[in-house]
């Protein structure tokens, strides 16, 4: 199995410079998911990549003049966890979430709008990349400090707990964020209140310019679920099978139970903490870990499964990347005519 | 006599009708299960309407008020309890950068109505610590409202309109307010928009400020103010955030003299922002002398009472400060 079985108190630092030895990595497994929803999975994932790549070059040339975390490299956590959630779930992101609000409602129109401070962005271009929103799509909002959405989105579990409703809240984070005392204190509340929320860590090895290593004394976050009696698995951030089959499944039973469960999922991100660079942000240098990284490509290992399988077809994978590329060719032109926000609305939003 | 009624019972009222009335308002906080945590203003309140609505909680400030905010954004109008200012310090984060930001930074499609009620707790040789008040930094941040009333039914109507407000709010009361006695107006439910500083006795020579703890000081100090042969205009602030500055403006233009008095330190502190406000509008040629702020000393506060005494505004001074104007 795919599970790590670490010791969480010895170090588990030996993986960091040799990926093909992460023990979490798994194969991609198709078995029990329709072609239907594998196709779905696929579209996601590109759509999201090639929307960010747009993002990408847009802020390289100066359209785009708000900070932009990009998750390229991380697609399918957003997405299976997109695909696992049912109406009345409530996410909430953080300063990289342009892959968990795309990966609900796939709205690139509304996403480029909001980095181009537009006024049909999804919050009115009040909010720009790191405060976007959804609530309709079960998107609650990300914000960009550290750990700040945790408690809000334990919040949201309590909110469903009183109403004793059969769904869940997600709390997106990194492992960054595991650093802050705010995740220790939600997840006490979570578990003692038992409240149904998932704590999904993005662990993709580094905060800013700053690998694991040099921030704490394990690679594995869910040491600190363990510390406050909930559940957690750790999963292969780049295997959208594994990544969609668990948290299915693990969804429906917390809906259920009304217990917190904690999700560590392994991956990289593909550039820097902010902006357009690949490997050199803050003046690290990740090339070589960045080019064995790609080989694990999220979208690459579900494609080259599907073909393998002959769920899809090259023409139809072609077709389908033609489709996604007009429609983000079409969106990002629209937004970039849409209109700017009226000035009054400085002040129209300050109360209600 | 009329019936009359405690501010601490005045607060027990409102968290009564706010439980009986509103299935989606419920209170959390440290201490809510324990008698002594904020006195009288919560007895028994679980046990009359159940732990799952009165929820008492672990000592994590910061989770317990983002949580707060979380169920405010999805649907309840809850409140939490800080027994003391100085320990809602550690849930910041939450009140000043997310819920007070929240519906403007998402173009008004969402929004954070959660209450902070937070309990100025000081004197009594408590200390540096467990003494503060702060509602100046509060009264900074749009998008926060601050509410910090002084007469009983104030304490229980404006902390319904709090919690029934659809912005984050700020509800400041004070300890040393809690066996103070109002003629009992009953229940009257009242838009926090609506609110605005009040005229609490009319007077021709001189516009007193206070809010809080301070109104009853100064109410305090009238008689010895009229018999400098002085008629105070007193004026309750009620609300600190924003402060509609009009009856203040019209008095002092009638008035001359303005005397502000705010139970914080003076820097950067609402008797500033009062004075500055005023003075931008009204005319020079109306005032008769300079206007005066009366607060804390810029000092933390002591424990000894001797320096207690020292630190804190007392009646004495507000007569002093009274006398100086004119």
């Amino acid at each position: 199995m795919y599970v790590k079985k670490s010791n969480h108190f010895m170090s588990n630092f030996e993986n960091l410079n040799d990926i093909n030895s992460f023990t979490h990595f798994s194969e991609i497994d198709t078995s029990d998911i329709s072609n239907e929803t594998l196709i779905k999975m696929l579209y996601k994932m590109i759509l999201i990549r090639r929307a960010e790549e747009k993002i990408s070059v847009n802020v390289e040339n100066g359209v785009i003049k708000c900070p932009c975390h990009l998750a390229i490299g991380q697609e399918a956590i957003a997405v299976a966890a997109g695909l696992s959630m049912i109406d009345g779930d409530k996410a909430f992101g953080a300063h990289r979430s342009h892959a968990h609000f795309l990966a609900l409602n796939e709205n690139t129109y509304s996403l480029f709008c909001e980095v181009l401070g537009k006024e049909d962005g999804c919050s009115r271009g009040m909010g720009g990349s790191m405060h976007i929103i959804d609530q309709k799509n079960g998107f609650y909002g990300s914000v960009p400090i550290v750990g700040a959405t945790i408690p809000i989105a334990t919040g949201a579990g309590l909110s469903i707990s009183l109403k004793r409703e059969e769904n869940l809240s997600i709390s997106y984070f990194g492992d960054g964020a595991c650093e802050e005392g705010v995740l220790h204190e939600s997840l006490n509340l979570a578990s003692v209140m038992n409240l149904p929320t998932i704590f999904i860590c993005e662990n993709n090895l580094f905060s800013s310019h700053l690998r694991i290593d040099q921030r704490q004394p394990d690679l594995y976050t869910s040491r600190f679920a363990l510390a406050h009696k909930i559940e957690s698995k750790v999963l292969d951030g780049n295997n959208i099978t594994e990544l969609y089959k668990f948290m299915k499944n693990q969804f429906i039973s917390v809906r259920k139970s009304h217990k917190p469960f904690f999700i560590e999922a392994l991956t990289y991100r593909w550039k820097g903490h902010v902006g357009f660079r690949e490997d050199e942000d803050v003046g690290v240098k990740r090339s070589q870990d960045l080019s064995k990284w790609r080989d694990r490509d999220p979208i690459l290992l579900l494609v080259n499964e599907l073909i393998k399988e002959s769920k899809l077809s090259k023409v139809e994978l072609k077709k389908m990347e033609n489709e996604i590329l007009d429609k983000i060719d079409s969106d990002w032109d629209k937004a970039l005519n849409a209109k700017f926000p009226d000035k009054s609305n400085l002040k129209n939003f300050v109360y209600s | 006599m009329s019936k009359q009624i405690k501010y601490s019972k005045a607060i027990h009222e409102a968290f009564t009708y706010l439980l009986e009335n509103h299935e989606e308002f419920f209170v959390i906080g440290q201490g809510l299960w324990s008698p002594w945590y904020v006195g009288e203003t919560m007895k028994d309140l679980d046990k009359k309407f159940g732990k799952s609505r009165v929820i008492d909680t672990p000592v994590s400030e910061l989770a317990v008020t983002g949580a707060t905010i979380g169920a405010s954004i999805t649907g309840f109008k809850p409140l939490v309890v800080h027994p003391r200012v100085d320990f809602m310090l550690l849930a910041i984060d939450q009140i000043v950068t997310q819920a007070a930001k929240w519906r403007h930074m998402f173009g008004n499609n969402s929004s954070a109505p959660a209450t902070f009620r937070a309990i100025i707790n000081r004197g009594g040789e408590q200390g540096a610590q467990h003494s503060q008040s702060l509602q100046s930094w509060f009264a900074h941040i749009p998008g926060l409202k601050v509410v910090m009333p002084y007469d009983a039914n104030d304490a229980r109507d404006l902390l319904i309109s709090s919690v029934l407000a659809d912005d984050p709010v700020i509800f400041m009361d004070d300890r040393w307010l809690y066996d103070e006695e109002s003629e009992d107006k009953g229940i009257k439910l009242i838009d926090l928009k609506d609110v605005k500083p009040e005229i609490i006795s009319q007077g021709e020579d001189l516009t007193i400020v206070g809010s809080g703890f301070t109104m009853k000081q100064i109410i305090d100090s009238k008689k010895e103010i009229l018999d400098l042969g002085v008629e105070p205009e007193i004026i309750d602030l009620r609300i600190l955030n924003p402060i509609d500055f009009n009856i203040i403006i019209k008095s002092v233009e009638k008035t001359g003299r303005l005397l502000v008095v705010d139970g914080d330190w003076a820097s950067c502190g609402i008797a500033a922002e009062v004075i500055c406000s005023v003075t931008e509008v009204v005319n020079p040629s109306f005032f008769k002398s300079k206007p005066i702020r009366l607060t804390l000393e810029d000092a933390p506060a002591p424990t000894s009472r001797v320096l207690e005494e020292e630190y804190y505004i007392s009646k004495e001074r507000i007569i002093a400060a009274a006398k100086k104007i004119m």
